[in-house]
């Protein structure tokens, strides 16, 4: 007879898998559309993804919500570009960068590793100081770490550019690559979210005093949950400017914080199924309003919306999903297949 | 020199302090960190204007008399206020401060594509009681006289409001209220009306620094008040949330500390002001996590 427990940890291990074929499926839907734009549309849904999953891994398990993973997107396509620009390029556009990141002429997978990977380590380091608060305080101190960020990114100009764009970033990132960064961050989350950490690290999100008293460490765990969602928006960041091929501060500022935080919320903080639901969701709900702002025919008239009118319906609908729906469209659940099909051959019992 | 440093710290610190003072009210009655009190301010900002998408601004209610002007638009920033808490706050009064943090940024998103929609995205030049700029001899410095109305205008209204919170049944319930919401409930305290109350103090507050800000300037950009609602924010929380006398001091002193820092740091690191600001802010964080002047509620029982 195969144990409760064991059937739970077979149905959790379900989830990531179902949450990929849900995006290869999306993936081919898209691509079989066969519409340039939409392919498009795939694969910065799929950065999305690969972000905010990241983002979940952080907020998700631990309760605190940061406003700072955006830096961490800032840090991560900054630092791919530092790596993969052709050095005559830099030597005008950036002549500020050191010797050695200023002769770099790296690939693109080790770049995009190396975004995510300095991005971690900026996460450890402040995070080191930042996770000793909690609750406001901490949003607070993140939403000062982001502000610092965009103002050092902003006005080191020799380095970063300033705030005009750095261009000629290397635009390699097809659906196909979104869609493997998007894979590895859901499983890594769900791997981290089964893990004796991850469970530690919700015990604290549900009762702080009480997960303290039964031995766990909440800054620990915090940080090493801070530190592997900031890699996952530093990698994030380098395929979101590889994807656009311009990158510029004030892209990874409020509005990105703002549309992540809504893609979370709207898609439910409580499961990992919730942040990639949510960012389905929230993609696709923006590509048809995008469409109608461009004007719809509908016989001899055509019917558009008002510009702008995008972020006003989003935020509305963020709203009235807190009201209606406060734990989001997944509400905490997982997508995972039935017990029954996983329970396995039961044997009879004499 | 030192006296033209003091009168810029004063006017820019009590502009934050106002701005905090807007956001700590809320925060006191109801837990909820408003970030949508920027977009408060911009809103009060382009109620001056004609609505229109052209360059070039037409002013509306900003060309009536002073007089006139004033309260008209401290009662628009009022209404705006506790309409946004019927409408947005009222519905989720019972959820988590997280859920209604995010609330209020979604609000905040709204109201700003809203002015986008009906104004434009570019600044337009707005000139509100442009002869105000003139320069007053005082002492050895030569300050605008606008310099000297705000900083004025800061004592009035933090006197006014002390008074109200200390006299009034209004400020009596308030205060009442942001000690022990639940407690002040039992008593009688009537939730609606105090926190219609706070939102309309608020939103009152909001438009002060929209009037003073606009005057300063002469420019009406959407995006205007972000940046001196992410100080007060940070004013709000360093002064240790809830407090509102904590809150003023705080914005002063942030004000006072980024005015002496644009007059002391080197050139090649003033553009950085900013960074190093709100590297200080994570430090007092850090040693004092409650806020410098922590209400006694603050620390969590358990």
């Amino acid at each position: 007879m195969t144990s409760q427990h064991t059937i739970r940890r077979r149905m959790a291990a379900t989830t990531p898998v179902l949450l990929a074929l849900i995006l290869l499926a999306f993936v081919l839907a898209a691509l079989a559309l066969g519409d340039r734009a939409i392919a498009r549309m795939a694969a910065e849904t799929l950065i999305r993804v690969t972000m905010v999953v990241g983002f979940w891994v952080f907020v998700g398990n631990s309760g605190v919500v940061s406003f700072g993973h955006a830096a961490f997107g800032c840090i991560g396509a900054y630092v791919s570009a530092w790596l993969t620009l052709r050095p005559e390029m830099k030597a005008t556009l950036l002549p500020g960068l050191p010797e050695l990141i200023a002769a770099a002429d790296w690939h693109v997978l080790p770049a995009a590793l190396a975004g995510g990977g300095v991005a971690a380590l900026v996460a450890l380091l402040t995070g080191a100081a930042i996770l000793r608060l909690s609750g406001i305080a901490a949003s607070i101190a993140t939403f000062a770490f982001l502000a610092m960020v965009n103002t050092i990114w902003a006005n080191w100009t020799p380095v970063t550019g300033g705030t005009s764009s750095v261009v000629g970033l290397d635009r390699y990132v097809t659906p196909w690559v979104a869609l493997g960064w998007a894979v590895l961050a859901i499983t890594i989350a769900a791997v981290h979210a089964s893990s004796a950490s991850g469970l530690a690290l919700r015990a604290t999100r549900e009762d702080e005093v009480a997960a303290a008293a039964s031995g766990i460490d909440r800054y620990r765990h915090r940080l090493l949950a801070f530190t592997l969602s900031a890699f996952f928006c530093g990698a994030g960041g380098a395929l979101m400017g590889h994807f656009i091929g311009v990158i510029n501060p004030d892209g990874f500022y409020l509005s990105l914080t703002f549309l992540m935080l809504a893609m979370l919320v709207i898609g439910g903080v409580g499961s990992l199924s919730g942040a990639v639901m949510g960012v389905l969701a929230l993609s696709i709900a923006v590509e048809v309003l995008v469409r109608l702002e461009k004007g719809v025919r509908v016989g001899a008239a055509t019917f558009a919306l008002p510009p702008g009118s995008q972020e006003i319906i989003l935020a509305v609908a963020m709203i009235l999903i807190l009201i209606f729906r406060p734990a989001g469209l997944m509400a905490g659940r997982e997508v995972m297949l039935p017990a029954r099909w996983v329970a396995g051959q039961t044997k009879p019992e004499n | 020199m030192s006296l033209q440093l003091l009168f810029d710290a004063l006017a820019l610190g009590g502009i934050y302090a106002i701005a905090a003072l807007g956001i700590a009210l809320i925060f006191g009655v109801m837990r909820l960190v408003n970030f949508a009190h920027g977009q408060f301010i911009a809103c009060a900002v382009f109620a001056l204007i004609v609505p229109s998408t052209d360059a070039l601004a037409v002013l509306g209610l900003g060309a009536l008399p002073a007089p006139v002007l004033v309260p008209l638009i401290l009662m628009i920033g009022a209404g705006l206020a506790v309409l946004a808490e019927a409408l947005v706050f009222r519905p989720m009064r019972n959820a988590s401060p997280v859920a209604l943090m995010v609330g209020s940024f979604a609000l905040g998103v709204a109201l700003q594509n809203l002015l986008l929609v009906l104004y434009g995205g570019r600044p337009k030049a707005v000139s509100l009681w442009a002869e105000l700029g003139q320069p007053v001899q005082v002492g050895s410095a030569s300050v605008p006289l606008l310099q000297l109305i705000v900083i004025a205008a800061v004592v009035v209204i933090l006197a006014a409001l002390a008074i109200m919170l200390r006299k009034s049944r209004l400020g009596l319930e308030m205060r009442a209220a942001a000690e022990d919401f639940t407690m002040a409930r039992m008593l009688g305290v009537r939730s609606n009306r105090v926190i219609s109350g706070a939102f309309a103090l608020s939103g009152a507050l909001a438009a002060v620094v929209a009037l003073v800000l606009v005057a300063q300037t002469g420019v009406a950009d959407v995006r205007m008040g972000g940046q001196i609602m992410l100080v007060a924010f940070i004013a709000t929380v360093v002064g240790g949330m809830g407090s509102l006398s904590g809150a003023v001091a705080a914005g002063l002193g942030i004000g006072a500390a980024s005015a002496l820092l644009q007059a002391g740091l080197p050139a090649e690191a003033r553009p950085f002001r900013d960074a190093f600001l709100y590297g200080g802010v994570i430090l007092v964080l850090l040693f004092r996590p409650q806020g410098l002047f922590a209400p006694v509620g603050a620390k969590p029982r358990v």
